[in-house]
């Protein structure tokens, strides 16, 4: 379990280019490490002797339906948990710890991202208690800038790769991408799946990317994007959840935040029934990252609502749920503000050094 | 200690003033019964006594049905359906306005959740009354026969489960056909009835249109009894359900039953399995289980019985059980003593009979009355725990072979109000809602109502249905009726 | 040259599409209506003297035969009670003459019944794959789901057809109860039951199927208590107990709030029963009294 850490003291001191972070990854409390190949481990949990697309329609086909309706009516249910006091500050550090403070534009700069990982050093220097997020997520080429700032200290660097966000580009592509931005320094590589190959009922393809993908990470823990507002249907979300996870995603993560409707909570719900799911099925523990759409630490909070009461406790730290947000931090250090010294903030009392509106 | 864990959210109970003691309300005012035994209403989460209210004698009774009377021959029954609609209007506009107050004097006097008293009840309550006030003015296009017309005085008695709502069930339709009406609220819930009193004097609804008596039994009675009564409304036990019919036996009086039930909530093996455990969830633990149509037997697929039941237990262990007035309770108290006694000697029963009994073992309130979320598996129908109605949050759950099995065993019982079908394969759920004989078929869903969606049952779950363009048949006579 | 001796009609029950006498071995006289002329009145046919275990065994049949009834197709019922419609008809000879001996009609008067009954029969016939549309419907909840409303048979009816309308008031009733899907156990009118068993032969040489209904002769106030406490069936018809020897209909409705029937009662005001006109032009209120509104309710979603 992660409880937002105490008080950390940041300096603000760039250093030389850090090619790789040698601090060794997670180690997660149930293994996600595959050792075995993942064809191999899939014809395992399949119970087939090859791994063929039809073997993966079967699998993926035959698991149980998700009625809309149905599923929208419990995260609305779950949406009126009321979190007050000590719970709310519980929540909102919490939140803060797990977000995946992103800037994805093509407009990003090293200056824009060295600003972006001083803001996860020192999310709010008026209040050193104040826990730092998860990690920064930019593109690939800009990793080495938010390497500079952030060196090795206890902030993440995640990078999207596989020709993010539209994932259209040749396999051997996307796998260079993918080892650029981990030879760049990044900890966590955040891939799209080729959604079209899925929508086409081309699942092996899907898998084999998604493993071939993991292999390229090396150490790097790999978030696989699934672009939830492409695939449309819960039926969808859940398949593809359980195929990146069969093929060996440390993470599923539901949009790239260029397409809406993004990181809904009913679509977060259904992924979070999957990792639970999955962890009763296989033993695995997986995690979780709504990304897009996420603005308000009210909004925030139902999420981990919804995690706590679907998924469990066991997922409630950034090792295995985080938020893709830019936006988000600042509504969060308002609402800690106010729970700190009991009056309303503003915006000019959060420091923004990337501010989203440019 | 759970590592995220919900600080008290209880909703404010200062936006509500209970009287320490309550009248009857009587041609437009409160008035002292006359010399009926009056009687506590307690908070059934802490036992505190929230107010005196008074027993409405036959004398009273009377008083209430010639208030209605004259108000139905002068007023009500002469009045435009224009008009008459546009007090319905006034009254939901009240009920909204004034919702957090109803909302919170539900719980206290119930026990139910405020979630729910919130954000279903009064929601229901307000709607009910908007949708009925259309229809005063347009009951010649309603298909109800040539010429609608009022019955008269209507004699309405309501349970404690859900008070409010079943009020509104009656009220707006009798209201809306142009009838008047003599109201009693169940004995452990009369709070939020007489705060509906108010309501009438707010929106000025005329003196007599709408009388609450409060009271037992005997008062009951004494409506069914009443000469002056044309028609009565009754939503409660099949007993009771049972006696009134007798009573009215070779009468012209009108009746319609809204009873018990025994509903059985379907699961296949091709279920959306999360939706249908929520499903299950919903369909029994809503209001405690205290729901006529509760889906209080689960049938399951065989093929799948035990990962619906291991799924549906470690949904249970997620519900919250205490404070009806947190936020972020789930389940909240049973609504009598009476009541807790009669699950407790069912689900002994359950026991004894070898039915394997799972709860959550949550920790539970030391004062009020509470019973924790209870699964029997290893059921068979011949157990108590299948057969009779428990009205409480206990759910047995049975096993089916094939679809014809599960119609069957779903039927297998003298109540027919309520079905839920879970499958993702329509054909069958249409096939399925052809044979079970229940008024209510949920399909993918459960406990789901609307004003427009009639409501009510087959054999000993009553007659008559409420809500929707069905309902308001029993609140009109057309064509030679006399 | 001597006149023809005729072959006389025996006048049995009918129970699950068979004619069986009654069990109980006892028949009684049937007399024709006494017409002015006659001082005393003609003897006519025996019946069968059906007893309570005949309306048991006649329950049994309605029960076994409703699923089925109910099961077929609405077009398929409306086409098998307009047969029925055709074979009476064809007998319409022998109804005349029954309706006019038991009513005690003039010619002209009883062929004016019997072609009222005959389009009774038709006319509610035709509501078969009609009423459904009229009185079923979408209901416009508000929510993402499809709502709809739907009638349905209640299941198995007792009848009291009246007592003194013996074709075109049984017609009047049976009819709006089998038209749904109900099956029925008719208690034929006590003193002029021959031309239920006329119409009981019609509908056995029709294509209703056995047991949907089914017609007992006899003493109604022996028979009738046995059928409203009788908790098998699940409404009851209490037309006929106006004007039915030692018959009080508040009993029989005591009785059936045993099990919750659904109750028709007798027309008239107060504890007094009156038999309808049957000659009046009837609603859609004898067909609604034996429905059940079934709701089902489902999700829309992707």
């Amino acid at each position: 379990m992660c409880h937002p850490g105490g008080p950390r003291v940041v300096r603000w001191c760039p250093r030389p280019t850090v090619t790789r972070p040698h601090r060794p990854p997670y180690t997660p409390g149930v293994s996600t490490s595959t050792e075995v190949d993942p064809t191999t481990r899939a014809r395992d949990i399949l119970g087939v002797s090859r791994l063929t697309n039809s073997a993966l329609t079967g699998w993926l086909h035959g698991l149980p339906g998700v009625d809309q309706v149905g599923c929208e009516a419990r995260a609305a249910a779950l949406s009126t948990r009321s979190v007050k006091t000590s719970s709310k500050a519980w929540a909102i550090d919490t939140a803060i710890s797990m977000i995946d403070l992103t800037t994805l534009e093509g407009a990003d700069t090293p200056g824009k991202v060295r600003g972006l990982a001083t803001r996860a050093l020192v999310p709010d220097p008026s209040d050193p208690s104040t826990p730092s997020p998860a990690a920064v997520c930019v593109y690939g080429d800009m990793v080495p800038f938010a390497r500079e700032v952030i060196g090795e200290r206890d902030v993440r660097i995640a990078a999207v790769a596989t020709a993010f966000p539209s994932g259209r580009a040749s396999r051997a592509v996307k796998l260079a991408d993918t080892r650029d931005a981990v030879q760049n320094g990044a900890d966590e590589i955040d891939m799209v799946i080729d959604r079209g190959a899925f929508l086409a009922g081309d699942y092996l393809s899907v898998f084999r990317e998604i493993a071939e993908t993991k292999e390229a990470c090396g150490d790097a823990r790999l978030k696989v994007i699934m672009e939830t507002g492409e695939l449309v249907t819960y039926d969808n979300v859940r398949r593809a959840s359980w195929l990146s996870m069969l093929a060996g995603g440390d993470f599923i993560k539901t949009s790239t935040g260029k397409i809406s409707p993004a990181a809904t909570l009913p679509v977060t719900l259904v992924m979070l029934e999957a990792v639970r799911d999955w962890r009763d099925a296989t033993g695995e523990q997986v995690g979780v990252k709504p990304a897009g759409g996420i603005r308000t630490s009210k909004d925030a909070i139902k999420f981990l609502v919804t995690v706590n009461e679907v998924a469990g406790e066991d997922w409630l730290s950034n090792e295995w749920f985080r938020f893709g947000a830019s936006s988000l931090l600042n509504d969060l250090l308002l609402q800690r503000q106010k729970m700190t010294t009991g009056a309303y903030s503003g915006a000019d009392y959060v420091a923004d050094d990337a501010p989203s509106g440019y | 200690m759970p590592t995220f864990e919900y600080a008290p959210a209880p909703e404010s109970r200062a936006v509500v003033d209970i009287a320490s003691s309550h009248g009857l309300f009587i041609g437009g005012e409160f008035v002292e019964a006359t010399g009926g035994k009056p009687f506590k209403t307690l908070n059934p989460a802490t036992e505190e006594v929230l107010s005196e209210v008074s027993e409405a004698t036959a004398d009273d009774v009377d008083a209430a049905v010639r208030a209605a009377r004259s108000a139905y021959t002068r007023v009500w029954s002469r009045m435009s359906g224009a008009d008459r609609g546009k007090y319905l209007y006034r009254i939901a506009r009240i009920i909204q306005e004034r919702a957090r107050e109803l909302a919170v004097l539900e719980t206290l006097d119930n026990g139910k959740p405020i979630k729910e008293s919130r954000d279903v009840d009064i929601p229901l309550v307000a709607a009910h009354f908007f949708y009925h006030a259309g229809w005063a003015d347009k009951l010649s296009y309603a298909a109800l026969g040539e010429n609608p017309r009022p019955v008269g005085v209507v004699g309405q008695v309501i349970p404690w489960n859900f008070p409010l709502l079943m009020l509104a069930w009656k009220v707006a339709p009798a209201l809306a056909c142009g009838n008047t009406v003599v109201l009693k609220p169940a004995e452990t819930t009369p709070l939020t009835a007489l705060l509906f009193a108010e309501i009438c004097q707010q929106a000025e609804l005329p003196a007599g249109v709408v009388n609450i008596v409060t009271g037992a039994g005997a008062t009951g009675q004494a409506i069914v009894d009443h000469p002056g009564i044309d028609k009565l409304a009754f939503t409660g036990s099949t007993g009771v359900g049972k006696m009134i019919a007798r009573s009215i036996s070779g009468t012209r009086k009108k009746a319609t039953l809204e009873l018990g039930g025994k509903g059985a909530n379907i699961i296949f093996d091709d279920a959306p399995v999360d939706q249908a455990v929520e499903g299950i969830v919903n369909g029994i633990f809503f209001n405690q289980g205290h729901v006529c149509c509760a889906g209080s037997r689960i049938l399951v697929q065989e093929n799948v019985a035990d990962e619906v039941v291991r799924r549906l237990k470690r949904r249970l262990t997620t519900l919250r059980i205490g404070d009806p007035m947190d936020k972020n309770t789930d389940v909240g108290a049973i609504n009598s003593r009476a009541q807790l006694q009669r699950i407790e000697e069912l689900t002994a029963a359950g026991s004894q009979e070898g039915a394997e009994r799972w709860d959550s073992g949550c920790e539970l309130p030391s004062t009020g009355y509470w019973f924790r979320p209870t699964v029997f598996t290893d059921v068979s129908q011949s157990h108590r725990v299948a057969q009779e109605e428990i009205f409480g949050p206990v759910v047995s759950v049975l096993t089916f072979r094939t679809p014809g099995e599960a119609v069957a065993k779903a039927n297998n019982t003298p109540y027919g109000l309520s079905a839920g079908i879970w499958t993702e394969k329509g054909s069958r759920i249409l096939w399925m809602a052809d044979q079970l004989r229940a008024g209510v078929v949920w399909a993918n869903t459960f406990n789901k109502f609307d004003p427009t969606s009639p409501f009510g049952g087959y054999k000993e779950s009553g007659y008559g249905r409420e809500g929707g363009r069905h309902g308001l048949e029993a609140y009109v006579k057309t064509g030679s009726d006399q | 040259m001597s006149a023809r001796v005729d072959v006389r009609k025996t006048y049995k029950l009918y129970i699950g599409g068979k004619f069986p006498r009654s069990e109980s071995g006892r028949s009684y006289e049937v007399l024709a209506a006494p017409t002015g002329r006659r001082a005393t009145p003609r003897f006519l046919a025996n019946a069968a003297m059906g007893s309570r275990k005949d309306a048991r065994d006649a329950v049994v049949a309605a029960r076994k035969a409703q699923p089925g009834w109910a099961g077929a197709t609405a077009y398929n019922r409306g086409q098998v009670l307009y047969r029925v419609a055709e074979v009476m008809e064809g007998r319409r000879a022998q109804l005349v003459q029954d309706v006019r001996d038991s009513e005690g009609l003039t010619p002209a008067r009883a062929e004016a019944v019997v072609s009222a009954a005959i389009d009774r029969w038709v006319w509610y016939a035709g509501w078969a794959d009609k009423y459904a549309q009229v009185l079923g419907g979408l209901n416009p909840v508000a929510g993402p789901y499809f709502d709809i409303s739907a009638p349905e048979p209640t299941g198995v009816v007792a009848v009291l057809a009246p007592q003194a309308s013996s074709l075109l008031g049984l017609v009047s009733v049976v009819a709006p109860v089998v038209v749904s899907g109900n099956t029925c156990v008719v208690l034929a009118s006590e003193d002029r039951p021959l031309p239920a068993i006329d119409l009981a032969e019609c509908l056995a040489t029709s294509d209703v199927p056995g047991g949907v209904v089914n017609v007992v002769t006899g003493r109604t106030a022996e028979v009738a208590p046995w059928l409203a406490s009788h908790r098998d069936v699940n409404a009851i018809d209490l037309t006929g107990a106006a004007d039915a020897a030692g018959v009080e209909w508040g009993d029989l409705e005591l009785a059936a709030a045993e099990n919750l029937k659904r109750v028709l009662r007798p027309g008239g005001s107060g504890p007094e029963a009156v038999e309808p006109d049957f000659d009046a032009v009837p609603d859609l209120s004898r067909l609604t009294a034996f429905l059940e509104t079934k709701t089902v309710w489902h999700p829309k979603g992707r």
